[in-house]
């Protein structure tokens, strides 16, 4: 009877390697007429032509990579510091309440987002942000171009958005979890609350907090919906964040339905493959960092 | 006042504004999404399909569609999540629930547009068909981590003197783990679960290309389906100024029960909590 309930658990638990395993399988193989034909050279081509079948990623890497670093920008500095108040800077109560509304935030759908963002935010930066950046700085390279609303630097906005609900709860988890005896010592030794915290707490989280960070990446690299309502779909690379551009994610949402023919689709499948890839080695790494501090 | 208690100052206030903006955000997007949806929000809504600009019409059949998709991704991953989180917390083999424990949070952290390009692969290209079953599926694969890690979480929660005392009257691991540790973590266990199902019903991206798309009430389970989030995408990025509010309309009941889903599992809980 034990062996039994032991052996179909594990039968279950298996069953999660399994659907990983199939998904790399599915992946590998479903992408063999693109790598087939494009080789390595499929990651550094910037071609994007059905018609001609000739396809590339780095536009879309591109696109993905600089979203999701815009992302952070914005995401890190705000999570971190809300995590740092509702664990270190404000009581119990206040800091469970608001926490429960971050966990909320974090339920929000995709598309939901790229609702809102659609109709509040691209015309919230076509008209004021985009202009007011052009303004401030000259209009140097990153800030060139018509601000259409659309692009980069909206995609990063929303993403941002989108990711911080995941540094401030993993973040604060590994602030909670640093022994009292750390921050005691410090404040004893006559350190202000910011002192005993800076120096005292926060090293001490540190891997738990770059592990949030590293989860809110892969959650940004990966996001589908929204970035696709927003970046503008335009296979190329421009210095400009104004410019709209592309992601993987969006790219294989926009495309995948409508391609004909076997390299198209096989393209589309590498791409899943590229970020697939990606993806796991961001979380894997995160998943490593939030253990080894939740662990002590 | 002396540069330290200036700077313990400032970084208290920049902390302190950081969860303003944050939190804060939550109220704009509800704020705005309860006055555009519901102004835009009908009877008709529930009662009619969706029709052309100029005769907007209603959602029913994609609020059907997302009920029976999120219907068959629960019957496939809830007691797949359910069993694995039992093996996490209760086996005793050596590394196997390590390596599974990982790989769950990796499959996690997947982006749903490749389970959505996976499981056509595996369901659309054989079976010819774009399906309710297929988005069925694809959602099930990101409920079965979720589930899995929520059940072993709350597994383990359960007081080690319930294990003992089954143990000492004489239960062998495996009835004692169906009799009494299951039962004891059954509220935190179930709330896993509706968060799973909140989490799921918002996805839009795995469906894309499993359950598609439908004007029309669906002709069956193997064929396209309407859901409540893909028709969001596809009213939102329209030209149609009737249709964006068809987008918003369905956007407020998508976000109401996923609110209400978290919500009341965490209400779940914490009555849970207080009772015992």
């Amino acid at each position: 009877m034990g062996k039994l309930a032991a052996g179909v658990t594990r039968l279950f638990a298996i069953s999660i390697l399994a659907i990983t395993l199939l998904l790399v399988i599915q992946l590998w193989l479903h992408s063999y007429e693109a790598r087939q034909k494009f080789g390595l050279g499929f990651l550094t081509s910037t071609l994007w032509n059905p018609v001609t079948d000739e396809f590339g990623a780095l536009p879309f890497l591109y696109g993905t990579v600089i979203t999701s670093f815009l992302a952070l920008l914005i995401a890190v500095p705000l999570g971190v510091g809300a995590a740092i108040f509702l664990a270190e800077l404000t009581g119990p109560k206040l800091s469970e309440t608001l926490t429960f509304l971050v966990e909320l935030l974090a339920a929000v759908p995709s598309v939901i987002f790229g609702l809102l963002a659609i109709f509040t935010l691209v015309p919230f930066m076509r008209n004021y942000v985009q202009p007011g950046l052009q303004r401030v700085t000259g209009g140097i390279a990153i800030f060139s171009g018509h601000p259409y609303g659309v692009g980069y630097l909206t995609a990063g906005v929303i993403l941002a958005v989108m990711t911080f609900p995941f540094i401030i709860s993993v973040s604060r988890e590994a602030l909670l979890a640093v022994p009292r005896e750390q921050r005691e010592a410090a404040l004893a030794v006559g350190a202000t609350q910011w002192e005993a915290t800076w120096d005292a707490v926060i090293p001490f989280a540190r891997l738990g907090i770059i592990g949030s960070i590293f989860l809110a990446l892969a959650r940004a690299l990966g996001e589908t919906m929204a970035v696709t309502m927003v970046i503008g779909n335009n296979p190329s690379i421009r210095a400009s964040l104004f410019a709209p551009g592309y992601t993987i994610a969006s790219v294989i949402a926009n495309e995948f339905t409508e391609a004909t023919g076997d390299v198209y689709l096989a393209a589309l499948v590498e791409l899943g493959l590229v970020l697939f890839a990606l993806t796991i080695i961001i979380n894997g790494l995160a998943q490593l960092l939030i253990r080894v501090t939740t662990k002590r | 006042m002396t540069r330290r208690a200036i700077v313990n100052k400032l970084m208290f206030a920049l902390c302190g504004l950081a969860a303003f903006l944050t939190v804060s955000t939550l109220f704009l997007i509800l704020a705005y999404l309860v006055y555009n949806g519901g102004t835009s929000i009908s009877l008709d809504f529930f009662t009619k399909l969706p029709g052309p600009s100029g005769h907007p019409g209603g959602m029913a059949n994609a609020i059907l569609g997302s009920a029976e998709i999120i219907f068959f991704a629960a019957v496939i991953g809830l007691p797949i999540g359910f069993f694995s989180g039992i093996y996490l917390a209760e086996s005793a083999d050596p590394w196997l629930p390590a390596i599974v424990r990982y790989t769950a949070d990796l499959l996690n952290g997947v982006p749903s547009i490749v389970i959505g390009i996976v499981v056509w692969t595996v369901m659309v290209v054989p079976l010819h068909h774009f399906s309710a079953l297929a988005g069925g599926v694809a959602l099930s694969l990101m409920l079965i981590p979720i589930t899995a890690r929520s059940t072993e979480r709350f597994l383990l929660q359960v007081p080690r003197e319930l294990r003992e005392g089954a143990l000492a009257l004489g239960a062998d691991k495996w009835r004692t783990t169906a009799t009494v540790i299951v039962p004891a973590a059954r509220r935190g266990i179930v709330t896993g679960m509706i968060l799973g199902i909140a989490r799921i019903s918002g996805e839009t991206a795995p469906l894309l290309f499993t359950s598609l798309n439908n004007e029309y009430w669906s002709a069956g389970f193997k064929e396209p389906t309407a859901s409540l989030p893909v028709m969001i995408y596809t009213h939102a990025v329209s030209p149609y100024a009737d249709w964006h509010r068809q987008a918003w309309a369905a956007g407020l009941v998508l976000l109401g029960l996923v609110l209400v889903g978290n919500i009341t599992a965490r209400m779940v809980l914490t009555q849970g909590a207080k009772r015992s």
